[in-house]
C-alpha cells in the first residue's frame, strides 16, 4: 500500500514533471541559516560557522540529486533520455538506420507471416471449447492390413455406454446434396450426423436448437441444422427461419436451429469445414442397412469427447479392455486372424496433422531467416561502432558509466529492433490479402489465417527478444573500447579491437552456415517436387476436364427417379450422347467421385471377398472401387494389359464385371491370373435398397496401375466396376478435347439440365489444374522454402561483402606499404581473396553439418531424393562459395587500387 | 557514492517518525538536531541525507509539511506526524523491540548455556 502510494505520486510528478526543486533549495537555505546560528552561538566566527555548517549538510549536490530521484522516477526519466538521445542517433545515420529497419521489417515481417498460418492451424486447431477431449475413434483390421474399416452400429453403442466418454457420434465426411425450391439447384456440402454430434463438438445454435439426442430415430430426422453462412446467403437472415422446410434431394426437412457465424466443422480440409448442412440420422434404418455388428458403416468418422480428465492414453487401456471383451463376446464378428483394434487419435491430429511437418519446417526455415537477418544486423551494429568509438571513448572520458553507456546503446538498438518489427508488422498487415492467396487452398483453416493481436504481440515479442540478444553483445564489444588508444587516434577513424573483428567473423561465418542450411532444405524440395511434377501418373490429363454433377437421393427409395442401375444408365447414356455433341469434344466418359484422379479428398473403400479366400465381411481387406463407363479407360489414356474392359452389353442385368488394376493384382492374387477370378463387394452403399443377396462380380481385366490417388504413391490397388451395372449418386463427367474452359461449364449445365432440371451442375475442372492442386502445399513450402533460401544467401552475400570491405579499409595502410614496397597487385588480390574464402568454407563446414541434420529430420517431406544427396550437397556449397567470393572480389579490387602514396600520407 | 547500509537507513526513518511524535511538528534542521543530540555522531556530517528521506515518509503518507515561521520568523517548511504515520510508528516500535530483545537474548547466551 505505501509502496503503491509512494510509486503513484512519483509517476504523477515524472508525468506532469513536477520539480520541489525550488522547495529543497529554500529548506536548505533555511537549514544552513539555522545551523550558522547555533555555531555563532557557541562562539565561532561568522566565516567559520557558516563552513561549519555547510560541512554538516554534506555535498548539496548530491544531496539535491538523491531528492531528485526520490521525487521522480530516475529509470524511466533515464529511459526517456536514452530514447530521445536514440532517436537522434537514428535520423542522423538515416540511410543506416533505414537498412536495418528494412532488414529486420523483412526478418520479422516473414516470420510473423508464418506464424500467423501457425496461430490458425497448430496453435488452434479446432475451435470448440476443451479441444484436448476430442479424439477420433478409428477402427483397423491390421490382421488383414486394413485401416479405418467404419464402425458398426452396436460398437457404437457399446463406446457410448462404456463411460470412457461423454459421448459418440458417428459423422458423414462430408457429401453433397441438392437443394431445389430455391431458384437453380443449388449443390451444398453436407454431413449426417447421428443427433449428439453438436453436443460432442460442444457448440450451441444460434437461433433455434441443435439436434435433440433424445428424439434420434433409425433412418433420417427429417430436420437440418444450417450454417450461418448458408443462412445470410440464402434466407437473408430470416429470423422466421426455424420450422420452414428445404427441399434436399427431393426430401423435405425441417429448420430446427442455424449455427453460430464462426462455427466451422471438424475435418482436415476446407471442404469439410464448410460444410453448410447438418442431417440427423441414427444410420440404423433405411436408407442405412439394419444394425448389425457386421455391417460396418465405411466411409464414415466417429468422434467422440473424453470424460473429462480422462487422458487419451488412459482412455486408450479402458478401450483395449473393452475389445478385448467384446472379441471373446462375439468371435464370429471379430475373427482372431482380422486383430481388430480401435484407435484413439486426437482430434487436432486428424486436422492438422498433414500439414504439422509442412508447416514446422517453414517456420524452422523463416526462423533461420529471421536469425541471418539479425546476425546481419549485428555486423552492421559492430561495423558502426569503429564509426562511433570516439564518441563512446569521449563520453566515458567525461565519467560515463559502463553500465549506463550499454544500457544507451542497448537501448538504441532496441529501438531499431521495435521500428523493424512494427514495420514488418504494418507491411504484413496492409499485403495480407495478396498473401493470402500465395496459401493453398488445401490447407486447413484456411479461413482463419488472419493478422491477430497475437500475431501482433509475436511479432513485438520476437523482435525485442532479438534485439536484447542481439544488441548486448555490440554494445558490450563498444563499451569496450580502448580510451587511450582511440582517443589519440585524433579524427583518423579508431582502428578497431581485434576483439571486435573476430566478434564479426564469427557472425559471418554463422551467416554462411545458416544459409547454407536453408539452400540445402530449400534444393532437396525442390528435387522432390520436380521429381513429383515430372513423374509419370500413368494417365493422360492434358485437355481433359471434369464436371461434377450429383443425382438426387431420397430417403424413401420408391420416390427416386434413379433408384436402380438401369434407370441411370438412361440418364447417363443421354448425358454422354448429349456431351460428344459439344464443340471440341472428342471423347466423353462418366465416373464417379472415386474415379477422379486425385481430386477427392476420401475414396470409397469396400470390404474385398475373394471366392474361397474370405468368407466374411469382417476378414476382408478394403479396396478403392471407382465406378466408370466403359469409355473412361480410353479417354485417360490407361492402357489395358491383359483380358478386357467394360463393354455397353455389360449391364445390370448381365453377369457382373470388374476391371482391377496391376497392383490389386499383384496384391490379392500373387503369382496367380485374376482373370476370371470371383469377387464380392458387399456393403456397396449404392446398393443398399437393392437386393440383399450376394452377388458375385468376376475380374475380366486388369489395367496398368495410374498413381490417381497420390502422385507420390506408386500404385494402390483399386477395383473398377461399371456404371451400368452400379449404382452412383456423385458423378463427374469427363471430355477430351479442344475445350474452352470458359464456356464448357455452361453448355454442359445447359444440356444436363435439359435432360433434368434439378441436376446441379459444378466444380468443372480441367485434370492439369488437378494435378497441380494436388502438389499445392508441397509447392507452396518449397516456394516458400527457396524465397527464404534465395534471401539467406543474399544477406550472407552482403554480410561477407561488408566485413572483407572492413577488412580491407583496416589493413589499408599495411596494404599500401607493401606495395610501396613493390609487393605484386596479384598478391595483394590473392591475400584479400583467400580471406573471404577461409570464412567462407568455416562456414560451409559448419553449414554443411547443419543441413544433414535438418536434411534428415525432413525426410519425410522428401521424394525421390536422398537425405544426403550429394550432388544437392556439393552443388549448394559450390553456389555459396563463389557468393562468398564474389562477394570478396569488390573489395579486394578496392585494395589493389590503393594509390600508395596518398594512402600512406591521409594516414 | 556509497549507499548506507539497510539498519541505518530503516532506523533513521523510525527516528524521525519518533521526533515528530514526541516534539510535534518540526522543520528538517529541528529533526536532525535532535537526532544529533540523541544519537551522538551518527548525523554528525550528512545532515542533508535527511531530505530525500522526509520527501519519501510524505510520498509514503507518513508524514505530512507545510510551510510555517520558524524561531527567527523565516519561511520553514514544517513536518508532522499524519495518522497512519502514528500508526506505523506503533508498529514499526513494537517490531524493533521484539527484534532487540531477540538479538539481546543470542548476545547473552554463552557456549556453555547451549550445551
Amino acid at each position: 500500500m505505501k509502496v503503491l502510494r509512494r510509486f503513484l505520486i512519483r509517476l504523477s510528478n515524472f508525468a506532469t514533471r513536477q520539480s520541489v526543486d525550488q522547495r529543497l533549495q529554500e529548506e536548505i537555505a533555511e537549514h544552513l541559516a539555522l545551523q550558522t546560528e547555533e555555531n555563532l552561538r557557541a562562539g565561532m566566527s561568522p566565516s567559520e560557522a557558516r563552513r561549519q555548517a555547510v560541512i554538516k549538510l554534506g555535498t548539496a549536490e548530491a544531496i539535491r540529486e538523491q531528492h531528485h530521484e526520490e521525487q521522480s522516477l530516475p529509470f524511466f526519466e533515464n529511459l526517456i533520455f536514452d530514447l530521445r538521445y536514440a532517436v537522434r542517433m537514428l535520423l542522423r545515420f538515416p540511410g543506416f538506420s533505414f537498412i536495418v529497419i528494412a532488414t529486420l521489417a523483412l526478418g520479422v515481417g516473414a516470420t510473423t507471416a508464418i506464424y500467423s498460418v501457425i496461430d490458425a492451424t497448430l496453435l488452434h486447431p479446432l475451435p470448440y471449447p476443451t479441444p484436448t477431449e476430442l479424439v477420433r475413434i478409428q477402427d483397423d483390421l491390421p490382421g488383414v492390413s486394413a485401416q479405418s474399416v467404419g464402425i458398426s452400429v452396436p460398437e457404437w453403442r457399446d463406446l457410448e455406454s462404456s463411460g470412457i466418454f461423454q459421448s459418440v457420434a458417428i459423422t458423414g465426411t462430408g457429401a453433397n446434396v441438392n437443394l431445389t425450391g430455391v431458384g437453380r439447384p443449388l449443390r451444398l456440402s453436407f454431413k449426417q450426423v447421428t443427433p449428439n454430434y453438436f453436443a460432442v463438438l460442444g457448440v450451441d445454435a444460434q437461433l433455434g436448437r441443435t439436434f435433440d439426442p433424445h428424439d434420434a430415430t433409425l433412418g433420417y430426422n427429417l430436420e437440418v441444422v444450417i450454417s450461418d453462412g448458408l443462412w445470410r446467403r440464402q434466407f437473408g437472415t430470416d429470423p422466421h427461419i426455424i420450422g420452414k422446410t428445404l427441399l434436399l434431394d427431393n426430401d423435405a426437412y425441417q429448420v430446427v436451429g442455424v449455427m453460430p457465424r464462426g462455427f466451422r466443422d471438424q475435418g482436415s480440409t476446407s471442404d469439410e469445414q464448410n460444410v453448410e448442412l447438418w442431417l440427423g440420422a441414427g444410420f440404423s434404418g433405411l436408407p442405412f442397412p439394419a444394425p448389425q455388428r457386421g455391417i460396418r458403416l465405411g466411409s464414415r468418422a466417429v468422434i467422440a469427447r473424453l470424460q473429462p480428465g480422462l487422458s487419451i492414453a488412459a482412455a486408450q487401456e479402458h478401450l483395449n479392455a473393452l475389445v478385448e471383451s467384446l472379441t471373446k463376446q462375439f468371435p464370429v464378428d471379430y475373427p482372431a486372424q482380422t486383430a481388430w483394434t480401435v484407435r484413439l487419435i486426437p482430434l487436432s491430429e486428424i486436422v492438422v496433422g498433414s500439414v504439422r511437418q509442412s508447416l514446422l519446417l517453414l517456420f524452422g526455415a523463416v526462423g533461420l531467416v529471421l536469425l541471418i537477418t539479425c546476425v546481419n544486423v549485428g555486423n552492421l551494429l559492430l561495423a558502426r561502432a569503429s564509426v562511433r568509438g570516439r564518441e563512446i571513448a569521449v563520453r566515458q572520458a567525461l565519467g560515463a558509466q559502463r553500465t549506463r553507456l550499454i544500457r544507451q546503446l542497448l537501448t538504441e538498438t532496441l529501438l531499431l529492433f521495435l521500428l523493424g518489427g512494427i514495420a514488418g508488422f504494418i507491411i504484413l498487415f496492409c499485403a495480407q490479402h495478396l498473401l493470402l492467396r500465395l496459401v493453398p487452398e488445401s490447407l486447413p483453416h484456411l479461413n482463419d489465417i488472419a493478422v491477430r493481436w497475437s500475431v501482433l504481440l509475436f511479432a513485438v515479442v520476437v523482435s525485442a527478444a532479438a534485439g536484447i540478444i542481439f544488441g548486448l553483445a555490440p554494445a558490450w564489444l563498444m563499451s569496450r573500447v580502448d580510451l587511450i588508444g582511440t582517443l589519440r587516434q585524433e579524427g583518423r577513424g579508431s582502428k578497431g579491437s581485434p576483439e571486435r573483428s573476430r566478434a564479426r567473423q564469427v557472425l559471418v561465418i554463422s551467416e554462411l552456415a545458416l544459409s547454407l542450411v536453408l539452400m540445402v532444405a530449400a534444393s532437396l524440395l525442390l528435387r522432390s517436387f520436380w521429381d513429383l511434377f515430372k513423374v509419370q501418373p500413368g494417365f493422360d490429363p492434358a485437355r481433359v476436364m471434369a464436371i461434377q454433377t450429383w443425382l438426387p437421393g431420397p430417403n424413401d427409395p420408391t420416390t427416386d427417379p434413379y433408384r436402380s442401375a438401369s434407370q441411370e444408365s438412361i440418364l447417363v447414356r443421354e448425358i454422354l450422347r448429349r456431351s460428344r455433341t459439344l464443340p471440341g469434344v472428342e471423347e466423353a466418359a462418366i465416373g464417379d467421385n472415386a474415379a477422379l484422379p486425385l481430386g477427392h479428398s476420401l475414396p470409397t473403400r469396400l470390404p474385398l471377398i475373394r471366392e474361397g479366400i474370405e468368407t466374411t465381411d469382417n476378414q476382408a481387406p478394403v479396396i478403392d472401387s471407382p465406378i466408370v463407363s466403359p469409355e473412361y479407360f480410353h479417354l485417360l489414356g490407361m492402357p489395358l494389359l491383359r483380358g478386357r474392359l467394360f463393354s455397353d452389353q455389360d449391364l445390370e442385368n448381365t453377369p457382373q464385371v470388374a476391371v482391377i488394376n496391376q497392383a490389386a493384382a499383384r496384391t490379392y492374387w500373387p503369382g496367380q491370373d485374376p482373370l476370371g477370378k470371383r469377387v464380392r463387394l458387399p456393403l456397396s452403399a449404392r446398393e443398399l435398397s437393392g437386393s440383399a443377396k450376394p452377388v458375385w462380380t468376376t475380374i475380366v481385366g486388369v489395367i496398368a496401375d495410374a498413381r490417381t490417388e497420390s502422385l507420390a504413391d506408386t500404385a494402390i490397388p483399386q477395383i473398377y466396376g461399371s456404371v451400368y451395372q452400379h449404382l452412383s449418386k456423385d458423378l463427374a463427367i469427363f471430355l477430351r478435347g479442344q475445350l474452352d474452359p470458359s464456356v464448357i461449364p455452361t453448355q454442359v449445365r445447359e444440356q444436363v439440365q435439359s435432360i433434368d432440371p434439378v441436376l446441379p451442375v459444378f466444380h468443372a475442372e480441367t485434370l492439369d489444374d488437378v494435378l497441380s492442386d494436388s502438389l499445392s502445399v508441397r509447392r507452396f513450402s518449397m516456394e516458400m522454402v527457396a524465397l527464404f533460401a534465395t534471401t539467406a544467401l543474399l544477406l550472407a552475400g552482403l554480410g561477407i561483402y561488408g566485413t572483407i570491405s572492413y577488412v580491407v579499409n583496416e589493413q589499408r595502410r599495411e596494404v599500401a606499404i607493401r606495395l610501396a614496397l613493390g609487393a605484386q597487385r596479384g598478391n595483394i588480390l590473392k591475400m584479400v581473396l583467400l580471406r573471404g574464402l577461409s570464412l567462407a568454407s568455416a562456414g560451409a563446414g559448419l553449414g554443411v553439418c547443419g543441413a544433414l541434420i535438418v536434411s534428415h529430420l525432413m525426410a519425410g517431406l522428401l521424394y525421390g531424393v536422398s537425405p544426403n544427396d550429394v550432388p544437392t550437397f556439393a552443388g549448394v556449397t559450390v553456389v555459396l562459395t563463389s557468393v562468398a567470393l564474389a562477394a570478396s572480389f569488390i573489395p579486394a579490387l578496392r585494395a589493389i587500387r590503393f594509390d600508395p602514396i596518398t594512402t600512406l600520407r591521409s594516414e | 557514492m556509497k549507499e548506507k547500509p539497510d539498519v541505518l537507513q530503516g532506523t533513521l526513518a523510525l527516528m524521525v517518525l519518533k521526533t515528530l511524535d514526541v516534539l510535534g511538528p518540526q522543520h528538517g534542521w529541528g529533526i536532525a538536531r535532535r537526532i544529533e543530540q540523541i544519537s551522538g555522531d551518527l548525523l554528525a556530517v550528512n545532515q542533508g541525507t535527511l531530505y530525500p528521506l522526509l520527501l519519501k515518509l510524505e510520498h509514503e503518507g507518513s508524514i505530512a509539511s507545510e510551510w510555517g515561521a520558524s524561531e527567527n520568523n523565516r519561511r520553514a517548511r514544517f513536518y508532522r506526524l499524519t495518522g497512519a504515520g502514528r500508526k506505523q510508528l506503533q508498529a514499526e516500535t513494537r517490531e524493533w523491540e521484539q527484534t532487540s530483545a531477540i538479538i539481546a537474548r543470542f548476545f547473552k547466551v554463552k557456549a556453555g548455556d547451549l550445551a
